[in-house]
C-alpha cells in the first residue's frame, strides 16, 4: 500500500512478531547503554556526550582481554566493570568537574571535547581496524518459531533486567545510594548536611561508566568495535534517557524497550533507512510534550 | 605547546624552522626551497581519520609499500634513478579537506597524485588537481562520474560501477547457467548512505531482469547499520533463491552473521562489492558464516607471484590484504610507470604518458592498460568464493582457481 | 576597547582581506584562509543563536544542509541559475529555522533540551535526505555538472576553470563577501535594540519577559538570522565542491565545526568566531606539520590536541580568546575612567 509516495509493504504476522521480538532484544541493549547515562543525567544534570566513546573504550578493553588473555567477554565483566568505575570517577573528578564550573551547557561541550579526545586516542592507539570477539556459543540459542534468539542476545536481555534491579537496590538500600539521591534532588541541601558533593558526583559518573562497561561485555559477542562505534548508540541513548525520565532506571529500561520495538517495526514497514525516523520523531515529541519523560519527576 | 618546543632537540628545532620558512616562503609564492634535486614528489591523499579511517589507512599502507619497493629497486630509471618522495595528506573523510590537501600538494611541487579512496572525496581532489594540471590517479572511487567529467588529468586504473555491475551480472548468469539454472528469484540488499550502494542496486536490477531473474525485493539499509534482523526476517518470508548484498565490511560481516544466527539459508549468496566476503580477516574470524559466499569484487591475479609476495608482506606487517591495499599499490605503480615512460617529472608530460599507457607489468587481471577518457578499459572485478579456508577465483574462467560451488550444498 | 578602536581594527582587517592577492599568491594559503573564513562564517551563524542568544544548538548542520540541498537540486533538476537558486536556498533554510524555532520556543525548550531537539531535527533530516531518493537522490548525492568554459564561469558561479584571476581568487572573494555580510549583520545586530533584547533574554529570560520583551519573537529572530548565515555557507560549499550528500549536508561534522569556533574564540562577540576559526585552523596546521614529523603514519593526533584545547578553553577561558585579548588590551592601554 502507498502512503505519501512510500510503498508500505504488508508482511506476514510471523515476520511482524519476529520483528517485534527482535525489538525487545535490541531494546535491552539500548537500555544497557542508557542506564548509565540516565544516572549521570539524573545526578549531575549533564548529557554526557562522551558516553558513546566510553562504551567504545570498554569494548576495546573486553576485546583485548579476550585477544591477549583468552578471557571470555562475560567473565571480563568482573574486570571491566570496576575498571570502568575507576575511570569514570577519575574522569569526572579531574576533568569534567573541573572544566565545567557546574554550568549545564558548558558541561555538554566539555563532554563533547572529551569524546573527541577519547575517540582519536583510540584511533591512534588501536588503529581503525574493526576488532571482533569470537565466542563458541555465538550460534546456539532458542528457536521461537518466528525467529531465532541466540544466547548472547538472551544474556543481554537478562543483563539489562539484572543491572536495573541492582542499580535500583543500590539506590534505595545503601547509604551511598541514598546520598546520591539526596544530591540529585537537592544539591545545596546535601552539601549542608555534610555530604561531599564532588565525591558523590564522581561516584555517580563512575557507576554510569561501570554500567556502560557491563553493556560492552554483553555487546562484544555480537558487535565489532572500531573507534567510531559509539556513534551508533549515542543518539538513541539520549532519546531513551529523556523518554524514560531523568534519573529513572525503570524509565531507561522501559524506554529502551519502547524505542527498540518502535524502531524495529518502523524499519520493517518504512524500510531500514526511513524507519530510523521513528527515533527522531519520538525524541522530538517527548521533548515538546513531556520533557520530564514517562517516569521522571516534575522538577 | 611551548613545553613541547623546549623539549625538541636542536636538530629537530632546525628542521622545524626550515619547515616553517618553507611554509612562509610558499605563502608568498616562492617555490619550495627545500626540494632535493633527485626526487620526484608524489602526493598520496586518503581519509585516514574520520569514519572512513580504516579503508583510508589500508590504502595509504598499500601506496607506501609500492613507493618503498620502487625506491628499493632503484627509483625512476629514466630520471637517473630519482627516488619517489611521498607527500602524505589526510582528507579527514571530508571532501573539502581532501581538496585543501591537493592545494598543499601543488605547493610542494608534486608531479602526480594518488588517492583518495572514497568517491565523494575523489570528486573534489581530482577537480582541485585539474586546476593545476596535476595528474591524479584514482585508486578506488568507483563512481563513474569521477572519470566522466572530461577532466584530462584524471585517471582510474581500476573498474567503476558500470564495469563492476556488468561483470557481476555476467558472472552470475554464467555461474547460474553452468549449474543448470537453479536460481531465479532474487532479493537485493544494499547500503544507501554513500553513492556506491544505491547505484549498484539499480544497475544490478536492470542487468538481471532481462536475463530472466526475478527481483522480488530491494532492501536498502544505512551505513553504519547496527541490526539486520528485520532484513533477515524479510528474506525468510520472501524465500528467494538468491540474496545479493552490496555494502561495506562491517555491515557485510553483521549481515552474514545475522543470516547465520537466524538460520536463513538461501540457495546462494552472491554479493557485488559485498564488503565482507572477499576479505581474509572475515574468513579467519567467522569461517562458517563465510563459507560458499560469492563476491564480485576487486581482486588480483592469483597466479601472479608478485601478488602473493605482496600478500605475504602485508600480512607479515599485521595488516589484512584487502582490496584497498592492492588497488592503491597498483595505482602508485601505474603512476611510476607513466613517469618512466615520460622520462620527466613534468605534470603535462606525465598526463600524456598516462593517457597513452600500455602498462601490463602488474598483477591485476586487467591485461594491457588502455585509457579512454581516463578509464582503464581492461579493468574488471572477478567473482570470488570462500571455499574452506581460501578465497578462490571462480570467474572469469581464464583466471579461475576453482569451480563455483553453486548452489551451496544443502 | 572603545568602539572607535574596534572600527579601526575591523577596517584594517577588511583591507588586509581585500588586498590579499597582493601578498599571497600560493594556492595552498589562499585555500587555508578561505577554509578559515568558511568556518568563521558558520561560527558566526551559530554565535548569533548560541553566543548572543544563549541557545546552544547541536544541530546547526540542519540550516547548512537545507540550503546546500536546495542550491544543488534546483540547478541539478531544473537547470536554474545558481544566482537564482541561492534565494530559494536562503528562504528554505529560514523556513526550516522558523519551523524548528516555533516548536522549540513555543514549548519553552531551553538549555540542554533545546540542544537535544536541534540534534534530533538534524538527524531527522539526515534520515529523510537519505530515504527520499526521488527528491534528494539519497545516498548517491547530488553531483553538479562541472563547467570548464571560462566564459561561463560567472554565470555558473564556478571558478575552477575561469581565467587566471578568478581561478585563483574567485571563491576567495566570494567567501570574503559572505563574511562581510555575516559579520556586518552581527555588528549591526549587536548595537541594535534587537541585540540588546536578545542578550537580555540570554541573561535571564523570565526577567526579560517581565520587562516586556517578547522573548519568543526575539529568539525566533535570532534563529532565523542564524540560519540565514549558515545558508550562505551552504551555498558557497555547493558552488565550490559541486557535490552534496546526506552525510555532508546533515551529518554531525558541520554542526560541531559551527560551534567550536565561537566557543573557543569568544561567545557573544563579533570577533570571536573569526579568532576561534583562525585558532582552530592554525593549531590544526601546526599540529599536522609538527606531528607529521614524528608520527608520519599515525593519524588522529592533531584531533586529540583539538579536544584537549577545547576542554582547556572551556575550563579556563570562559570568555574565549577574545576575552583574553580584551584583558591584554585593557592592561596595555590603560584608560582613565574605564571603557565600554
Amino acid at each position: 500500500m502507498e502512503f505519501l509516495g512510500i510503498e508500505i509493504p504488508l508482511y506476514s504476522w510471523s515476520t511482524v512478531i519476529g520483528s517485534a521480538i527482535s525489538g525487545v532484544f535490541l531494546g535491552a541493549i539500548y537500555a544497557l547503554v542508557a542506564l548509565g547515562l540516565t544516572l549521570i543525567y539524573g545526578v549531575l544534570h549533564i548529557i554526557n556526550f562522551a558516553h558513546g566513546s566510553l562504551l567504545m573504550l570498554a569494548m576495546y578493553a573486553v576485546f583485548f582481554l579476550w585477544h591477549l588473555f583468552g578471557i571470555d567477554p562475560y567473565l571480563a565483566m568482573l574486570i571491566v566493570v570496576p575498571g570502568g568505575f575507576l575511570f569514570g570517577y577519575g574522569l569526572q573528578r579531574s576533568v569534567i568537574g573541573k572544566a565545567s564550573h557546574g554550568r549545564d551547557e558548558i558541561v555538554l561541550l566539555v563532554t563533547l571535547g572529551v569524546a573527541i579526545v577519547i575517540e582519536n586516542a583510540a584511533l591512534f592507539l588501536f588503529t581503525a581496524n574493526e576488532r571482533s570477539v569470537q565466542v563458541p556459543y555465538d550460534l546456539d540459542g532458542i528457536d521461537l518459531g518466528v525467529t531465532f534468539v541466540v544466547w548472547p542476545e538472551i544474556a543481554a536481555l537478562a543483563g539489562s533486567l539484572l543491572i536495573t534491579l541492582a542499580l535500583w537496590s543500590f539506590m534505595t538500600r545503601t547509604d551511598t545510594g541514598k546520598a546520591i539521591r539526596a544530591v540529585a534532588k537537592e544539591r545545596q541541601g546535601a552539601r549542608l548536611v555534610g555530604i561531599n558533593v564532588e565525591h558523590i558526583f564522581a561516584v555517580s559518573f563512575g557507576i554510569g561508566t561501570a554500567c556502560v562497561a557491563a553493556a560492552a561485555s554483553l555487546l562484544a559477542p555480537t558487535y565489532a568495535v572500531n573507534p567510531q562505534f559509539g556513534y551508533l548508540f549515542v543518539l538513541i541513548a539520549f532519546t531513551i534517557v529523556v523518554l524514560g525520565g531523568m534519573g529513572s532506571f525503570v524509565g531507561a529500561l522501559v524506554g529502551g524497550f519502547i524505542i527498540g520495538i518502535t524502531e524495529q517495526l518502523g524499519r520493517l514497514f518504512l524500510g531500514e533507512s526511513l524507519g530510523l525516523i521513528t527515533i527522531s520523531v519520538i525524541f522530538i515529541l517527548i521533548l515538546l510534550f513531556r520533557p520530564t519523560g514517562l517516569f521522571g519527576q516534575k522538577v | 605547546m611551548t613545553k613541547k618546543i623546549q623539549k625538541l632537540s636542536r636538530r629537530q628545532f632546525v628542521a622545524a624552522a626550515a619547515a616553517g620558512t618553507a611554509m612562509a616562503s610558499g605563502a608568498l609564492g616562492f617555490p619550495s626551497i627545500t626540494r632535493a634535486a633527485s626526487t620526484v614528489k608524489l602526493g598520496v591523499v586518503h581519509p585516514v581519520t574520520g569514519f572512513l579511517q580504516f579503508s583510508g589507512t589500508q590504502c595509504r599502507f598499500g601506496a607506501l609499500m609500492a613507493i618503498e619497493e620502487i625506491n628499493a629497486a632503484g627509483g625512476i630509471e629514466s630520471l637517473g634513478g630519482a627516488k619517489l618522495e611521498v607527500v602524505l595528506g589526510d582528507a579527514q573523510s571530508k571532501a573539502e579537506v581532501g581538496a585543501a590537501e591537493v592545494e598543499k600538494f601543488n605547493e610542494a611541487g608534486v608531479s602526480a597524485i594518488v588517492g583518495a579512496y572514497a568517491s565523494g572525496i575523489c570528486l573534489a581532489t581530482t577537480q582541485a588537481a585539474a586546476k593545476y594540471g596535476i595528474p591524479h590517479v584514482v585508486d578506488v572511487g568507483v563512481n563513474d562520474k569521477i572519470v566522466g567529467r572530461g577532466l584530462e588529468n584524471t585517471f582510474r586504473f581500476g573498474p567503476g560501477f558500470g564495469n563492476i555491475t556488468k561483470a557481476g551480472t555476467d558472472g552470475l548468469i554464467a555461474i547460474n547457467n553452468a549449474a543448470g539454472n537453479p536460481t531465479k528469484t532474487v532479493v537485493i540488499v544494499h547500503e544507501n548512505t554513500t553513492p556506491f550502494g544505491s547505484y549498484m542496486a539499480g544497475l544490478m536490477k536492470k542487468g538481471l531482469e532481462p536475463a530472466g531473474f526475478e527481483v522480488m525485493d530491494v532492501l536498502p539499509h544505512p551505513t553504519p547499520n547496527k541490526d539486520f534482523r528485520n532484513i533477515a526476517l524479510k528474506i525468510k518470508e520472501l524465500n528467494p533463491d538468491l540474496v545479493i548484498p552490496s555494502h561495506y565490511y562491517n555491515e557485510g560481516v553483521l549481515f552474514l552473521r545475522t543470516l547465520q544466527r537466524q538460520r536463513v539459508v538461501p540457495k546462494a549468496i552472491y554479493s557485488v562489492l559485498g564488503g565482507a566476503s572477499s576479505q581474509y580477516r572475515f574468513l579467519t574470524e567467522f569461517p562458517d558464516a563465510a563459507q560458499y559466499v560469492l563476491d564480485c569484487n576487486h581482486w588480483f591475479d592469483p597466479r601472479n607471484q608478485k601478488a602473493q609476495a605482496l600478500r605475504q608482506k602485508t600480512e607479515a606487517a599485521g595488516k589484512s590484504f584487502s582490496y584497498e591495499v592492492f588497488l592503491a599499490y597498483t595505482a602508485v605503480r601505474f603512476a611510476a610507470d607513466a613517469m618512466e615512460r615520460a622520462g620527466s617529472a613534468d605534470r603535462g608530460k606525465i598526463i600524456e604518458a598516462m593517457a597513452a599507457s600500455t602498462w601490463s607489468d602488474h598483477f591485476m587481471p586487467y591485461g594491457e592498460t588502455r585509457m579512454v577518457n581516463g578509464q582503464n578499459q581492461g579493468a574488471l572485478p572477478m567473482v570470488l568464493q570462500v571455499q574452506g579456508k581460501e578465497i578462490e577465483v571462480v570467474h572469469p574462467p581464464r583466471f579461475k582457481t576453482s569451480s563455483a560451488v553453486f548452489p551451496r550444498p544443502a | 576597547m572603545s568602539d572607535r578602536a574596534r572600527v579601526i581594527g575591523w577596517a584594517i582587517l577588511a583591507t588586509l582581506l581585500l588586498a590579499l592577492p597582493l601578498y599571497v599568491t600560493s594556492g595552498r594559503w589562499i585555500d587555508f584562509i578561505e577554509l578559515t573564513l568558511f568556518v568563521a562564517v558558520m561560527g558566526q551563524g551559530w554565535n548569533i543563536l548560541g553566543g548572543y542568544g544563549g541557545q546552544y544548538s547541536f544541530g546547526h548542520a540542519l540550516f547548512f544542509g537545507t540550503a546546500a540541498y536546495l542550491q544543488a537540486l534546483l540547478q541539478f533538476r531544473y537547470g536554474l541559475s545558481p544566482w537564482i537558486a541561492m534565494w530559494f536556498a536562503l528562504a528554505g533554510s529560514i523556513l526550516v529555522a522558523s519551523f524548528v524555532g516555533y516548536l522549540s520556543f513555543r514549548y519553552g525548550l531551553r538549555g540542554s533540551y533545546f540542544a537535544l531537539i536541534t540534534l534530533a531535527f538534524a538527524e531527522a533530516f539526515h534520515v529523510l535526505a537519505r530515504s527520499f531518493i526521488s527528491i534528494t537522490e539519497g545516498g548517491r548525492g547530488v553531483q553538479l555538472a562541472l563547467n570548464q568554459d571560462p566564459e561561463r564561469a560567472v554565470a555558473t558561479f564556478q571558478f575552477n576553470f575561469a581565467d587566471d584571476f578568478l581561478k585563483a581568487y574567485g571563491f576567495y572573494y566570494t567567501m570574503v563577501a559572505i563574511m562581510a555580510l555575516a559579520y556586518a549583520a552581527t555588528w549591526w545586530m549587536e548595537r541594535s535594540r534587537f541585540g540588546a533584547q536578545l542578550v537580555a533574554v540570554r541573561e535571564n529570560e523570565d526577567a526579560a519577559q517581565a520587562l516586556g520583551i517578547d522573548a519568543f519573537r526575539v529568539k525566533m529572530g535570532a534563529i532565523c538570522l542564524s540560519a540565514a548565515i549558515m545558508a550562505l555557507a551552504g551555498i558557497y560549499y555547493v558552488q565550490k565542491f559541486l557535490f552534496i550528500d546526506p552525510g555532508i549536508a546533515y551529518g554531525p561534522s558541520k554542526s560541531v565545526e559551527a560551534l567550536f569556533a565561537p566557543i573557543i574564540g569568544g561567545l557573544g562577540t563579533v570577533l570571536g568566531p573569526l579568532v576561534g576559526a583562525l585558532f582552530i585552523q592554525g593549531v590544526g596546521e601546526i599540529a599536522k606539520e609538527f606531528i607529521g614529523m614524528f608520527w608520519q603514519d599515525r593519524p588522529g593526533v592533531d584531533l586529540i590536541l583539538f579536544g584537549i584545547v577545547l576542554v582547556l578553553v572551556l575550563g579556563f577561558l570562559p570568555r574565549g580568546l577574545v576575552g583574553l585579548i580584551e584583558d591584554a588590551w585593557r592592561r596595555l592601554v590603560p584608560r582613565a575612567g574605564g571603557d565600554a
